[in-house]
């Protein structure tokens, strides 16, 4: 690296800069925890400990012996894939076209999609009810996805064609001067570099699916995603299995992304080349 | 070259065929029970471990808000192949589905004749029709709970057992006045029921009435009372769902809610608290008894087992069973054992004494208003936001939100319920 | 080479065809919906008994407040986040990863998160009892303290999503020449010169898409102002949602939905605008 590194006082302000973010992006979700395993006494405690003495997974276990948790969670897991592999299957070719070419009425797809965006999705559920009904995939893993698609498209959509964008249309043109066609020297060239970007809009999918409450809600009946299950039964809990209940909706998403830093690190990695 | 990913991609569309299908594909099902009930989930937990599991051939309990019921069943039926075949929800939300989702069930009212059903019920459970359209299935109420320590702050010459609700704001009046702080609570969260005092307690209380009398001078009167008995209640209580928890916590003192939400601080720490009746007002003292119902959809897939699961739940067993697991009451004759809970135990005298009060006026839930039992509750609870929590003059909030009343009963038609006098047309608004 | 007039158009089809299917077609059915009088006839009447709704100034101004307060501050936050992780070379993939993990996070999680820490017998009084500063619990989410309340909720706004922008931003950067900034050093700029004129200038196609995705996101907000606020923080679509789902009133629902989405298709064209990327930059 040649840039000059700082004077060791601004590296001081720095790393305490970066502390402060990381416990404050770690300490709520460390508290919430500490409710969640807690027990049933930890909600009347006061004034609340802050060192994690007297766990017990006794409130988790009991949520996650409810009834239908686990059939939920596959559910999630189900309808998030399915929302993932749309949204890729739509928006990386239509970020592509986004990026490279000037057309007419790209300028009105533009629209289209930011328009998708801009509407609360709970309400654009209630008319597809009917229609899903008719085609078969109410109350399925797909019919959620296919809503939850709707969202995740533009999501993928932007962020490819901001990310083909920032690819040189010159490293294009080269493989396509050694003969590669525009289809296999997007293969070659540009996918591989775009690849973390586009890893990270795939989380942007599976995410956005995994943390959408009302389309599931009003599009399922028992093949209910997690957290529709969840705001129907959470609501009217006690505070104890809330909390056990948000730290199980917060869990899976930490490790979700813990698995692909790497791809997000990678992303900070092309930079630097 | 072009072949490789061609075939890759002719693999992938195969396999992301396969997926589809199987993802498709609902899963197969026992008797699929779906219920506004016992959704709290500890409650739906025990109904399943404790009750439902003994239940030849199994059952499936899927609860649902009380406001998408209509919407569910209507949009299962549209589509041909119902799922859900036995739902438990409260007459009033059965009501609106009567007409065209449920099927009759004198036959199976007719094998349960030995049981024993409170009769007021198996007749409210035609809805209006000739026909039987819901069989009894559980009963609640709401009632008050104070923890001890306020005890010595209730108001010279009151009992608690009938008390009034000046002696209330006088009550909670003097505990702010010794401790600084306001300790009676009200369920007035997102998840709370407060809108049931208000149609079910504070109006027939005060005004005798709930519909005709909205905006009559008793009203005016019985909202400046409540804005002044409000300066005393813990301003937490529009977060409040369930009034088990703050009492639990100390939070609050007082608090009125439906029994199965009560329940969890009562059988906890049953010497910590005492169970009491709702207060009276001039009026009398205004209760809503709560009646929910089992009814079949039509087209259920599994009806013949919701027959019997319909026998099951109505067991006297099962109905002690159902008390001791969620504190929702029987409606078969039945005697309690000794050994019950002593929180439930609580409740049962409390309920007792409210019901047997020589004021006591009953006060039904809301009949006819087809799906707009939601728009009604939510011109009780603007009224009392209006009214109390802004402070904005009685009589001109109150004609306000008649207006909204009155489109409600113009549009759906509904008569008059009780505590209201009977109407030939759609219930007045005076 | 030369290109294919059809190309793009194919492209772009599977995608406009799913949208127009399941976004356009309900979308139009919506708008019919807020339009359309309980009778049938064409009117006003269902955007008149929302503007009535007694809720709506509130639902209006929270929304607003909510939006102006966090999003540029999560603006300002994620540049921040990106920038000082330019300068740190050890460790970066794990503070990539603690600091995406609210990325993860649904409004409805955070509500509950943040429920736990602000609730009276929760671990900020906690905290400031052991201090010495609070004597009794202290509430902070009740309808007596407004400010408190619209507080909490932009900072468990701005805890929640700050994550997307900063996401969003660093795939950006990974992008910037490199070459740029070293001339801008070259010519002896000061690192805040830098900054303001080479590398936020450079980056602004992805503050233009964070932007917009976090301010039309923050609109959609309310399972949070819910679990932190209960009744007392209305924003434009809980109220939707209580219409729709409790009040079963789907015209006021419909009439809410038009709006939220007027404002949001308003707050984007301002951005597109506002924050123009040259054709060059694409």
């Amino acid at each position: 690296m040649s840039e000059a590194r700082p004077p060791s006082s601004n590296r001081a302000l720095l790393w305490a800069g970066v502390a402060v973010l990381c416990a404050w992006t770690l300490l709520p979700i460390y508290l919430l925890a500490l409710g969640a395993l807690g027990g049933r006494e930890i909600v009347s405690q006061w004034p609340k400990p802050f060192a994690p003495l007297g766990l017990s997974l006794q409130t988790l276990g009991t949520f996650l012996a409810i009834e239908g948790v686990w059939r939920a969670t596959w559910v999630s897991v189900k309808a998030a894939a399915l929302t993932m592999a749309m949204a890729l299957a739509l928006g990386v070719p239509a970020g592509y076209a986004l990026a490279r070419f000037r057309f007419r009425g790209a300028g009105a797809y533009r629209v289209l999609i930011l328009m998708t965006r801009a509407f609360p999705v709970a309400i654009l559920a209630l008319p597809l009810t009917v229609s899903f009904i008719r085609l078969g995939v109410y109350d399925t893993p797909l019919g959620v996805a296919l809503v939850h698609a709707v969202l995740a498209t533009p999501f993928a959509t932007l962020v490819c064609a901001s990310l083909f964008m920032g690819i040189p249309k010159e490293l294009e043109e080269a493989a396509w001067v050694f003969g590669c066609s525009r289809f296999t020297g997007f293969l070659r060239v540009v996918l591989p570099l775009a690849l973390p970007g586009i890893a990270a809009a795939s989380i942007f999918a599976f995410v956005l699916s995994w943390n959408e409450v009302f389309a599931a809600s009003v599009l399922t009946v028992r093949q209910r995603t997690l957290t529709a299950y969840l705001l129907s039964v959470l609501s009217e809990s006690p505070l104890h299995l809330q909390f056990a209940g948000g730290l199980v909706l917060i869990v899976p998403s930490v490790l979700f992304i813990f698995l692909v830093r790497r791809r997000l690190f990678a992303m900070w990695g092309i930079g630097n080349r | 070259m072009t072949k490789g990913p061609t075939t890759r991609l002719r693999h992938s569309a195969v396999l992301a065929a396969l997926t589809f299908a199987w993802l498709a594909t609902p899963a197969a099902a026992e008797v699929v029970f779906l219920s506004t009930q016992l959704r709290p989930i500890e409650s739906a937990q025990k109904l399943r471990s404790e009750i439902l599991k003994d239940f030849p051939g199994g059952a499936e309990f899927v609860t649902e808000q009380p406001p998408q019921l209509g919407v569910h069943i209507r949009a299962e039926q549209q589509a041909g192949k119902p799922v859900s075949s036995l739902i438990g929800a409260l007459h009033g939300e059965l009501q609106p589905l009567a007409a065209e989702s449920l099927v009759p069930l004198d036959d199976v009212l007719e094998t349960l004749k030995d049981r024993g059903l409170n009769p007021g019920m198996v007749e409210a459970g035609k809805l209006g029709t000739t026909k039987q359209m819901f069989i009894p299935w559980m009963q609640a109420t709401y009632i008050m709970v104070a923890n001890k320590q306020a005890l010595p702050f209730l108001p010279a010459g009151a009992d608690i057992n009938a008390l009034t609700y000046d002696q209330l704001a006088q009550w909670g009046a003097n505990i702010q006045a010794k401790t600084g702080k306001r300790m009676i609570g009200f369920p007035a969260g997102p998840t709370g029921l407060m809108h049931r005092f208000f149609e079910g307690y504070l109006y027939p209380s005060y005004t005798g009435g709930v519909v005709t009398t909205f905006k009559s001078p008793d009203a005016v009167a019985m909202w400046t009372t409540f804005r002044d008995l409000w300066k005393t209640v813990n301003p937490n209580s529009t977060n409040y769902g369930f009034m088990q928890e703050p009492l639990l916590s100390g939070d609050v003192w007082i608090a009125f809610d439906h029994v199965a939400r009560l329940i969890d601080a009562l059988s906890r720490k049953p010497d910590d608290f005492v169970a009491f009746p709702a207060p009276s007002g001039p009026k009398g003292l205004g209760y809503m008894p709560v009646v929910a119902g089992l009814a079949i959809a039509k087209g259920a897939p599994q009806a013949e087992e919701a027959k019997q699961l319909i026998a099951y739940l109505t067991r006297p067993d099962m109905q002690v069973k159902t008390a001791k697991a969620v504190a929702f009451f029987p409606v078969v004759k039945v005697d309690l054992p000794g050994d019950i809970d002593p929180g439930l135990k609580l409740e049962i005298d409390a309920v007792q004494k409210m019901t047997s009060a020589k004021n006591a006026l009953v006060s039904l839930l809301p009949v006819g208003l087809d799906q707009r039992g939601g728009e009604f509750d939510k011109v009780y609870l603007d009224t009392f936001q209006r009214i109390v929590l802004r402070g904005e003059d009685p009589k001109a909030a109150l004609d306000r939100q008649g207006q909204a009343l009155k489109r409600i009963i113009a549009e759906t038609k509904a008569r008059c319920w009780l505590p209201d006098k009977p109407s030939d047309g759609p219930c007045p608004v005076e | 080479m030369r290109e294919p007039k059809a190309l793009p158009y194919l492209l772009i089809a599977p995608s406009a065809l799913f949208l127009t299917g399941l976004f356009l077609i309900p979308l139009a059915q919506t708008a019919v919906l807020a339009f359309q009088e309980s009778g049938g006839a064409w009117g006003l009447g269902n955007l008149r008994r929302m503007t009535d709704e007694l809720n709506f100034p509130d639902a209006l101004a929270n929304t607003f407040k909510v939006v102006l307060l966090a999003v540029p501050l999560q603006l300002v936050l994620a540049l921040g986040m990106t920038m000082a992780l330019r300068n740190i070379r050890r460790g970066r993939d794990l503070l990539v990863w603690v600091w995406s993990i609210p990325l993860g996070i649904s409004d409805l999680a955070a509500g509950l998160v943040w429920l736990a820490i602000l609730n009276d017998q929760g671990w900020l009084n906690s905290a400031l009892f052991r201090l010495g500063l609070i004597a009794q619990p202290q509430a902070w989410l009740t309808y007596e303290t407004p400010a408190a309340l619209l507080a909490a909720i932009v900072i468990a706004e701005i805890w929640r999503a700050t994550a997307i922008v900063f996401v969003i931003l660093l795939a950006g950067v990974q992008l910037l020449p490199k070459e740029y900034e070293e001339a801008a050093d070259v010519f002896g700029a000061t690192p805040w010169q830098r900054f303001f004129r080479i590398t936020v200038p450079l980056l602004k196609p992805s503050i233009q898409t964070a932007l917009i995705l976090r301010t039309v996101l923050a609109f959609e907000m309310f399972a949070m102002a819910m679990a932190l606020g209960g009744r007392n923080f209305p924003v434009l679509v809980s109220e939707a949602f209580n219409a729709q789902y409790f009040s079963q009133d789907y015209g006021v629902a419909a009439a809410y939905a038009v709006l939220v989405m007027t404002i949001s298709v308003a707050a984007t064209v301002l951005y597109l605008v506002a924050l123009r990327v040259p054709a060059e930059q694409r």
